[in-house]
């Protein structure tokens, strides 16, 4: 009976080093930050209970809201560019007959294992307004009279930090793009060229369908990394200028770490949690109405 | 000036140096080859005991269970970073590494939800011959399915390693004292300081970028193979 009892509890102890964390480091917390969310703490001894006042400040807050709408406009600047290009690069990669397929794959992941402190860096460097080498190029080549002024005005702001967003995060959802091709069965498009179906009905009646899951998933992960983007607006503009590349994650860790409200902070963290719960469930809704 | 220059004239090694040694990098790379070594251990050994439980028993809440994992998928971290900072404060871990590399030790649920997909496609009669044998479940783990698991676990430790060379805002929050800095703030540390030349700044960022360069050509063969295996379909 020794081991029927221990297969019985073995699971348990198995799965048990999440749960810990799971209470440890995210429930307990997060409980936490909800309980601070209704304080005034500020840092100091003593918390004040205040009820829903962060809530209604947050509501009325002019940049919370921005910081809403900063990701939002991002996430439009890149998002569907970045997996269309995603997807026309998998399918090239997917090629039997293409060389190189190896080094390729390899070429385009690598903005996303390099450090985004890195590329975020690299990126101030070339998109300087004054000495920075594409506005240089654009001027020797007459395209522009005046140098961009990429990194100082909302506008190319926004812009620019949707381009390392895109730049650091295509060739990943490549990746899982290709990995999601290797399932789709080789019959089918034997089938479509048999039919003489041309290549761009192939594409959109049976590449995009069937990778319909794949697509739903790089989405809410885009959506979630858009809105908890940090470091790429942080580095290049500090959340600026005027607060153009300012985040809801970059909000929370000002109002945080540099203006000690935690209380109200808190708040921020809460209501980000129920947006992106939202979002999510909405692109669940879309992509399963669209799918069959 | 234009066309510019792409091919400088010169190259000047000593820029490395110069770079290297205007703040102590020495500690800073230090401090990150630890974070990330330790780290990786502890999240292949947490990940895979994990996945293993979910993959291979059944038992009583276990989609239940497995749902609440992949909802705390959604959840970034950052949002917890405030309590996080007062419960790590309460430990007595704050300016210290622990806050980087003890939470790795428990495994994280995009890891484990690759290396549970894996081995649901190993057959049951693999297991079934062992009980009759009348090893333990541990034994079972370790004698068959490890070994079997070894591409994914490559895959997992390759993403893990980057994630945690590359983190930037854990090590902001948790560390103060430039004696604990990882390479990644001491690099942005670069930024708002004074008389710090580009080129300084891109020997260093050069010299960072290189480990997970070499790592991911390495491993690059086992990484869309691993992807597929998993199977996010």
């Amino acid at each position: 009976m020794g081991w029927r009892l221990q297969y019985k509890l073995a699971p348990y102890v198995f799965i048990a080093p999440f749960f810990i964390l799971l209470a440890l480091f995210t429930m307990i917390p997060f409980l936490f930050s909800v309980y601070i969310s209704f304080t005034d703490w500020q840092g100091s001894a003593d918390a004040r209970w205040v009820g829903l006042n962060n809530y209604g400040k947050l509501f009325y807050s002019r940049i919370f809201w921005e910081s809403v709408q900063n990701s939002l406009i991002i996430f439009l600047l890149y998002v569907p560019a970045m997996l269309l290009l995603a997807l026309l690069l998998a399918v090239a990669l997917n090629q039997p007959w293409l060389p190189g397929k190896g080094m390729l794959r390899t070429a385009f992941v690598v903005p996303n294992i390099t450090s985004v402190i890195a590329v975020s860096f690299v990126f101030v460097l070339l998109l300087n307004t004054n000495d920075g080498i594409v506005n240089h190029l654009l001027l020797g080549l007459h395209v522009v009279k005046q140098p961009i002024r990429f990194l100082d005005t909302p506008f190319w702001a926004r812009i620019s930090v949707a381009f390392i967003v895109l730049f650091r995060w295509v060739g990943y959802n490549m990746l899982l793009l290709l990995a999601g091709l290797q399932t789709v069965p080789r019959e089918l498009y034997e089938a479509a060229k048999v039919d003489g179906a041309r290549p761009a009905a192939i594409f959109f009646k049976i590449t995009v369908p069937m990778l319909n899951k794949v697509l739903l998933f790089c989405t809410v992960l885009s959506t979630i990394g858009t809105f908890s983007l940090f470091v790429e607006p942080y580095i290049v503009a500090k959340g600026g200028p005027m607060n153009a590349t300012t985040t809801p994650i970059l909000l929370l860790f000002r109002e945080s770490f540099e203006n000690f409200h935690f209380g109200y902070a808190s708040a921020i963290s809460v209501a980000f949690l129920l947006l992106m719960a939202l979002l999510t469930l909405l692109q669940l809704k879309l992509f399963s109405g669209r799918g069959e | 000036m234009f066309p510019p220059k792409w091919i400088p004239s010169a190259i000047h090694w000593e820029n490395f140096v110069h770079a290297w040694t205007i703040q102590s990098f020495n500690t800073f790379l230090k401090n990150s080859l630890i974070v990330t070594i330790l780290c990786n251990i502890g999240q292949l050994i947490s990940s895979s005991l994990v996945a293993y439980g979910f993959a291979r028993f059944r038992f009583r809440g276990r989609n239940a269970l497995f749902m609440i994992l992949l909802a705390t998928m959604m959840i970034p971290w950052d949002v917890t970073m405030i309590p996080l900072y007062m419960e790590f404060n309460m430990l007595g871990w704050i300016n210290t590494l622990k806050p980087l590399i003890v939470p790795a030790w428990f495994g994280s649920p995009f890891f484990i939800f690759l290396l549970r997909q894996f081995l649901l496609t190993v057959p049951r009669e693999l297991e079934e011959s062992a009980n009759i044998d009348g090893a333990s479940a541990f034994t079972t783990y370790l004698t068959i399915f490890v070994p079997l698991m070894v591409p994914s676990l490559i895959l997992v430790s390759v993403f893990n390693m980057m994630d945690t060379w590359n983190d930037y805002l854990g090590p902001l929050v948790f560390l103060n004292d430039a004696s604990k800095y990882t390479l990644t703030l001491g690099l942005a540390q670069f930024r708002g300081m004074f008389g710090v030349d580009m080129t300084s700044i891109m020997a260093v960022t050069t010299i960072i970028c290189i480990p997970p360069l070499v790592v991911f050509f390495l491993a690059q063969r086992h990484i869309v193979q691993g992807i597929a295996n998993t199977g996010i379909k």
